[in-house]
Order: structure tokens, then sequence, then C-alpha cells
């Protein structure tokens, strides 16, 4: 479904250069579920930017569905893939009601049937008619980043490109979050791309996880593998001691990875 | 939360406040609300709202409160003291100079109203523009309105009203072209801070084009600082028209404009001070209202200075 | 435990909004010796506003039957004798360092002037002890860093700079509000065991408010589970596999977890019933 080769993306110029993704590539099939896990700084949402196509300037080739994408991206590719953003709370627009959200893209791309698709998007993620006059500011995190999601399920996209969807959220919450996401793709034989710092939540929403560092994979592996708690690289393993808690001996062993 | 029959019984003030609007303009309404509860708990703002609202009023019953339309001579009652008849005396045609003030409300609403309505889209557009297409359309809009802003408001003005002639028509015409560059850059900084929100992001992965993200996204955001600022500088535009007027090169005679009066009565000044004197009163009235107006809405509608949720 | 650092009684806060008064911390009972107490629970659970009433800077009203700091009333304390209280006895670090730092002026005279406002060292002295201390939150070259301004410094430097500055006038009792939310799990790491080794080394209380359970149980002793402005329930850290109260043990189901493959997480459902009995106390 989705195939990227070599994508390398660099900002800036001189000293100021970053080289934020080195030589990355990696294929999702339809249906799928992937992973990308690293720490802040790691390129994993840059990655995701330019498959969205926010990212201008990026080198290397990406496909969906066999068809190559350029710089620029048609108006219907935006219908094949949507995005859901890592802040509820920055990813609706303030002066906007739910309303007006979920109507946006059907406005964009011409579709009728309005009403009816946005009283429908708002019952697919557990909001009723009643959530539908509201302004974000009314609107709990939780219920925010249900609004995001109904926008971005409102085209019938095939992929879904997932920022870090709950690290702004509260267990309870995510929980929530992560058990309505796992249930849209079930039903709608969605592919999910999703990007985040937790290996937990990767874990548990992904079939296949690759661990970024530095703008490059580390390695690749199956969730039951990083379950399992049998990852190769060193980078890997750290992250996972990491993420079982504190433990005041472990964190003297811990190194910098380049 | 309220089950949708609350609302009905519980009264306006419940249908303000609920937390499932049923429809559009509730939801509108609730949000004017709460910017009025907080605007209203500012008793100087309040203040500034009701000069401006009662200039407006007056403005409108201009015919109901006065006899004429401010022009009617009468050279027996010339320059006469203010006194039962003429409550702000006459001036050196005879004319009531409280029925000028009140006409000359229309006039200064007129100029302050066109104003506002030219430079605001203009501002909006050419800051939004160069704030979000950056690049080389962001290097040449701001220099131009760099130019702009480099010449004083009343020189720029006075030639321009040179070229094109005195006239009411062309005072406004002066002053907007000398006062919406401030508003391009106000509108072009909100632009760059919230050009790479998660909510432009989301717009442009919908596929909306860069025409409908500016109309449709930005400019609300930017709207309220332009707002605010377009208040403050009401004073400015004010005092702008009555300098032109002052210097003859705006509204003609015998048109009641407040600056205009200002300068005929200056000779009189000596002997008979209420001529100029009640328009300039008129004036810093009016100019400190739209200040303080402007102070209020910027505590209300502006983010950063807290306030609205 | 011995005579307690601080000791809180029927603390609440309440804040007043256009639609009623909102009640954030209801009534709620602790006290601190010198230890690492954790105080756990989501958005609007009131630990935040717990924190900040005991040091006075919160722009809500607060009332308490008792909050006591080593012996010192802190409800009616003059403004002069909370000023010296916060800061050198007391010390809050808040969760993202960059807006707590003055972006004007390098982050080692910022750690020294901190240093001198409790103390008559000179500005030579001062420096010592910063550059002491920036090596005690092992910063690697402490020289170096001393003359950087806070956008030159990374999240995770940054907050070590904001604890450097806490710790150099020598507090008592830290109250850390979610020092480490911001930061990546390794890093965060490394800063609590800087903050662990101030409370073993120096017999300091500190005060960990944060929303992650698992985190807290395995670094704090004992830890506070809030929801709705009550504590829920007090638990021995190692205990946390015991919890009884189903908020807790909702909060702990409801993580993804890394060991074993689940199809559907466990949804946390509230009971209105918590807020109505007094919650536990101590």
């Amino acid at each position: 479904m989705i195939t990227v080769e070599n994508l390398d993306i660099a900002f800036g110029s001189g000293r100021g250069r970053v080289h934020a993704v080195r030589q990355v590539s990696f294929k999702v099939a339809r249906g799928e579920s992937f992973g990308l896990v690293g720490e802040s700084g790691s390129g994993k949402s840059t990655v995701l930017r330019a498959i969205a196509g926010l990212t201008p300037g990026w080198r290397g080739a990406m496909a969906v569905d066999g068809v190559a994408l350029g710089q620029k991206r048609a108006r219907d590719f935006h219908r094949r893939l949507q995005m859901v953003f890592q802040d509820p709370y920055g990813s609706l627009h303030p002066r906007h009601t739910v309303n007006d959200i979920l109507k946006e893209p059907l406005i964009i791309h011409k579709v009728d049937d309005i009403e009816f698709r946005v009283l429908k998007a708002l019952d697919e993620v557990g909001l009723g008619a009643g959530y539908r006059f509201r302004f974000p500011h009314q609107l709990s995190g939780g219920q925010r980043q249900r609004i995001a999601i109904a926008r971005a399920l409102i085209l019938d996209p095939e992929v879904i490109l997932l920022d870090e969807p709950t690290s702004a959220l509260d267990v309870s919450v995510q929980a929530e979050i992560l058990n309505l996401l796992a249930q849209l793709r079930r039903e709608r034989n969605l592919t999910y791309i999703m990007v985040s710092h937790d290996l937990a939540i990767v874990a548990h929403l992904c079939g296949r996880i690759a661990v970024m560092n530095r703008g490059a994979f580390v390695e690749e592996m199956s969730g039951d593998q990083l379950r399992a708690g049998t990852p190769e690289h060193g980078y890997t393993r750290q992250l996972l001691l990491a993420s079982k808690g504190y433990d005041r001996a472990a964190i003297d062993q811990f190194v910098e990875f380049d | 939360m309220s089950s949708p029959s609350e609302s009905t019984d519980a009264g306006l003030k419940a249908w303000l406040l609920s937390d499932t609007p049923h429809s559009v303009t509730q939801a509108r309404c609730q949000r004017l609300y709460l910017a009025w509860l907080a605007f209203a708990a500012n008793p100087i703002a309040m203040l500034g709202l009701a000069i401006i609202v009662i200039l407006v009023l007056m403005a409108a019953a201009a015919p109901l409160l006065t006899g004429g339309d401010g022009t009617e001579q009468a050279l027996a009652n010339r320059l006469q003291p203010p006194n039962g008849e003429h409550w702000f005396g006459t001036d050196e045609l005879g004319r009531d100079i409280f029925d000028r003030i009140i006409w000359g409300a229309r006039i200064t609403l007129y100029i302050v109203g066109l104003v506002g309505i030219i430079v605001v889209p203009i501002g909006l557009l050419v800051g939004t523009v160069a704030g979000y297409v950056g690049g080389w359309v962001d290097i040449v809009l701001m220099r131009v309105t760099d130019i702009f802003l480099a010449f004083p408001r009343l020189i720029l003005a006075l030639a321009f009203v040179a070229v094109l002639g005195p006239g009411l028509e062309n005072a406004v015409l002066a002053i907007a072209l000398t006062t919406w560059s401030p508003f391009a850059r106000i509108a072009r900084a909100e632009t760059l801070t919230i050009r790479n929100a998660e909510h432009i992001l989301a717009a442009r992965v919908q596929g909306a084009s860069t025409a409908r993200i500016i109309l449709h996204h930005v400019t609300p955001l930017c709207l309220s600082s332009v707002i605010v600022r377009l208040t403050l500088d009401m004073a400015g535009i004010i005092l702008t028209a009555a300098g032109l007027g002052f210097l003859g090169l705006g509204a003609q005679p015998p048109l009641p404009e407040w600056g205009a009066m200002i300068s005929t009565g200056r000779q009189y000044m000596l002997d008979q001070w209420w001529v100029a004197t009640i328009p300039g009163i008129a004036i810093l009235v009016v100019s400190m209202g739209f200040n303080l107006l402007g102070d209020g809405l910027r505590d209300v509608l502006d983010p950063r200075s807290g306030g609205s949720s | 435990m011995a005579k307690p650092l601080l000791s809180v009684e029927n603390l609440s806060v309440s804040f007043d909004t256009p639609k009623g008064v909102v009640e954030a911390v209801r009534g709620i009972s602790f006290e601190v010796g010198q230890e690492r107490l954790g105080i756990v629970g989501e958005s609007g659970s009131g630990k935040s506003q717990t924190g900040r009433a005991i040091l006075g800077v919160t722009p809500g009203r607060v009332s308490a039957d008792r909050i006591e700091f080593d012996g010192i009333d802190l409800r009616n304390a003059p403004a002069r004798v909370m000023r010296d209280i916060r800061g050198q006895r007391i010390s809050m670090i808040m969760q993202d360092p960059r807006y707590s730092l003055n972006p004007v002026m390098a982050v080692g005279w910022q750690i020294a002037e901190a240093y001198r406002v409790h103390t008559d060292a000179s500005k030579r002295e001062a420096k010592q002890r910063t550059l002491d201390m920036l090596a005690t939150v092992r910063i690697r070259e402490p020289e170096k860093v001393f003359d950087l301004y806070p956008h030159q410094v990374s999240g995770g430097m940054g907050q070590r700079i904001m604890i450097a500055m806490m710790l150099i006038p020598g507090p008592d009792l830290i109250i850390a509000d979610e020092p480490t939310s911001a930061l990546d799990v390794t890093v965060q790491l490394q800063v609590l065991a800087i903050l662990d080794d101030m409370v073993r080394d120096r017999g300091m209380g500190l005060i960990f408010i944060s929303h992650d359970l698992h985190l807290v149980s395995s670094f704090c002793d004992r830890i506070l589970v809030m929801y709705g402005g009550q504590i829920m329930e007090v638990l021995e850290a190692d205990a946390l596999e015991k919890a009884e109260h189903p908020y807790t043990r909702g909060l702990l189901n409801c993580l993804p977890d890394l060991d074993h493959r689940q199809d559907v997480l466990p949804v946390l459902e509230r009971d209105a019933n918590w807020l109505l009995t007094n919650g536990a106390s101590e």
C-alpha cells in the first residue's frame, strides 16, 4: 500500500543544516498497522509529514498504492490518505464549531449529503449529535481527539497517519482512543502508520515496528518480538528497559547511541 | 450536561451557558455572551462603549435632535455664548454649535467607518498572504508596506489631498492609504505564529487550497487583533481627519466637520472661546471613547493578554 | 515516621468561573516526611493545585485547617516569610523549564543569583557553588554550560539546570510538578535519578506530582491517588499491585501492557460514589 525508499530529508543549510531523516526505507501492506518509535529528534514525525505532503524538499521515492508521490499532492491524494495530529488542543481550529470542522473536508472535496455524513461521523467516534455545535474549548481532550479522528475518517480514506495521537491525553482516555482506533481499523480495513515515543502503545496497536534514532532506522521487528523482549539492537533494549519504569541501578548503565 | 428540554424552559441565561448548543446560532451567541461578560466586567471599557453608542445614537437621531441640518445661518444671532436656547452657543455665521456637533458626529462616523472598511480588508489580505505564502511574495509585500509605514501620516495625507483635491472623500482615501500598513504588519505577525499550527497543517492534509486556508483558517484568527488595533487607531484617524479639516483640506464648508469648526473658531478664540473649544472637546471625548473601547476589546479578544477561553 | 516536614489538613482550593464555583481540591489531608511522596492523578484531579496551594501560588481560593511546614503555619504567614520559604526551604520544579528561566540571562548566573538571594556569598563564591551544582546534576561541561542562554540548551539539560537552581539554596522540601513529562524516557529517568540521589544524600522531602502511575510507583516511597479533588487511596509504592480502590485499579489496567498482547484495553468506568465518601486520608 505504501512504499518509502531511501527517504532523505534535511532542513536548513550551512552550519545550521539538520539532517532529519537518513535513507529510510519501508513498506506497509494494505490493512497493516506500522509503528515508528523513537525519541524526540529521531525524525519519526518528519517521515510521517513527508508522506502527508507537509514537508517539502525530500529526496528518495514514495508511493501510495503503486502511484509515485511528487513534491506537490493532487487533491485526490488527500481523499485516500488522512492524518491525526498529536495535540488535540492545537489541531482543531479554535473559532470553528465541530460542525464547521467536520464539514470542511466535505466542502473541499465537493462531497454532498453533508448533514448526514457529519452526524454519521460523530456517531462513529462515539459522540452524539449533541456535540455538533460545540466549540473545541467546550470539549475535553479525549472528545477533541475523537473529533480529529472523525475529521480524518469523513472522506473514507484508506490510509491514516497517526502522529502521537494519545500522548496529550490522560491514560484512561488514551485507552478509549486506542480501542476506537483498533476498532475502526478492523471495521474499515484501514492502513495505519503510527508514530509514538511510547513502546507500549506502538506494541499494542501495531503489528510491525521500526525503531528510529537520529534520523535512521535502528531495526525493524514484529510486535511479538518486542513483547518478548528480544530486540537485537542495544538502543532498542535500552528504550525497552527505560519503558519499564524507574530503576536506579539500570540508569547508570545508560549510554548514548549515534 | 443538560438534556434538550432543560434549555428551553430554564431561560435565556441557561440557553447561553448550556454545554450542548443545538444550533450554529446558539453556539455563536454563547461565544459572544461569554466575551460580553468579560467585557462588561471592565467599567472603563464600558465607559468607552457608552461614549461610542451615544455618538452613534446622536448621529442616527440628528434630524430629531436638531431643527435643521446644521448649516442654517442666522446672522443676527452670531457669536452668542452658550445659553438656554443655544446650549453650546453660536458661531460666526449664527449657526447653532450644538446642532453642528450632532451633524458633525455623522461626518466623523462616516470617516472612521469608511476608513475601517477600506483598511481592514487590505491590511488583512496583504498581511496574511505575506505571512502564509512567505518567500519573495512576503519580501515584496512587506517592502511596500514599509514604504507606506515610513511616511508621516499627515504629510502623506496632505500630499494625496493636494493631488486629488480637497474634499471629504479624498480625505478618507488619503487617510486610508496611510493607515493600512500597520494592519498588514499585525496580520502578518499573527499569521506567522499560526501558520505551522496543527490545525493549519490539518487543513493542508485535507487538501484545502492556499486561498481557502488564508480565508477560512488564518483570517478569522487575525481578525481580533486587527479589530482591536482598528479601535485603538480610530482616535488617530479622527485626529488626522480633523487636522485635514483644520487645514481646509478635508470636509469643505458649510459641512459641520469638527476639525473645520475648530479652524474657523480659531479667529475668535480669545473673545468667543466656545466656537473652537466645543468641537475640540467633542474630538477629545470621542477619541478617548474609542481608545477605552479598544483597551477593553483587547483584554477580551487578544489571547496573549489572557481573558478569553 | 518521625515528625513530618509538612502536614496538610482539610485543604480545599476553588475557582470562580462564569458558570459558578469550581472546586479543584476538596478537603484533602496528608503528611510528607523525608521521603519521596508521589501524587498521581489525571488532568483535573487537583494534583497540581495541591502543590501550588502549599506554596501559596495558586490563583484560586485556598482554605485549610492546617498547612504546617517545619512548625511554621503557611496559611497566615506574612508575604516576607513566604518569600523566604519559597525558594530557600521549599522549591518548586515545573514541567517546562524554558518558561521559568529568564531568556536574556546566562543560565549560570541565574543559578548563582538564586544562591546569592538567600546567602551573603560573593559573586565568585556563588559561581563556584553553581559550577559544583551543575556537576552534581551531571552536566558534563559545567564551565561551558554556565555561559549558555536558555534557548541554547535542550529540554533535558534545561530541566537539569532548573533542578540545579532549585537545589542550590539547599531546600528541605521539593515540590516537582510533572518535572520530566516533556522529556524522553531515558533522559526522564536520568533526571529522576538526580532527584533521587538528592533526597537520599541530603535528607530532603520530595513531593512528586505526575500522571504516570507506573513511573511514580517505581520511583516514590508512597503514593496518593487523587481523583476529582479528593484522595482516593494512599499506597506504599511497592504494594501497587495490591491497590484496592477501583479507580487505582482502573488506571493500572487501562495502560497497554508491554508484556502481553491485548485486543481491547479495559476502559476505566468512573463512579460518582467515589466522590461522595470523604476519600482516604492518613
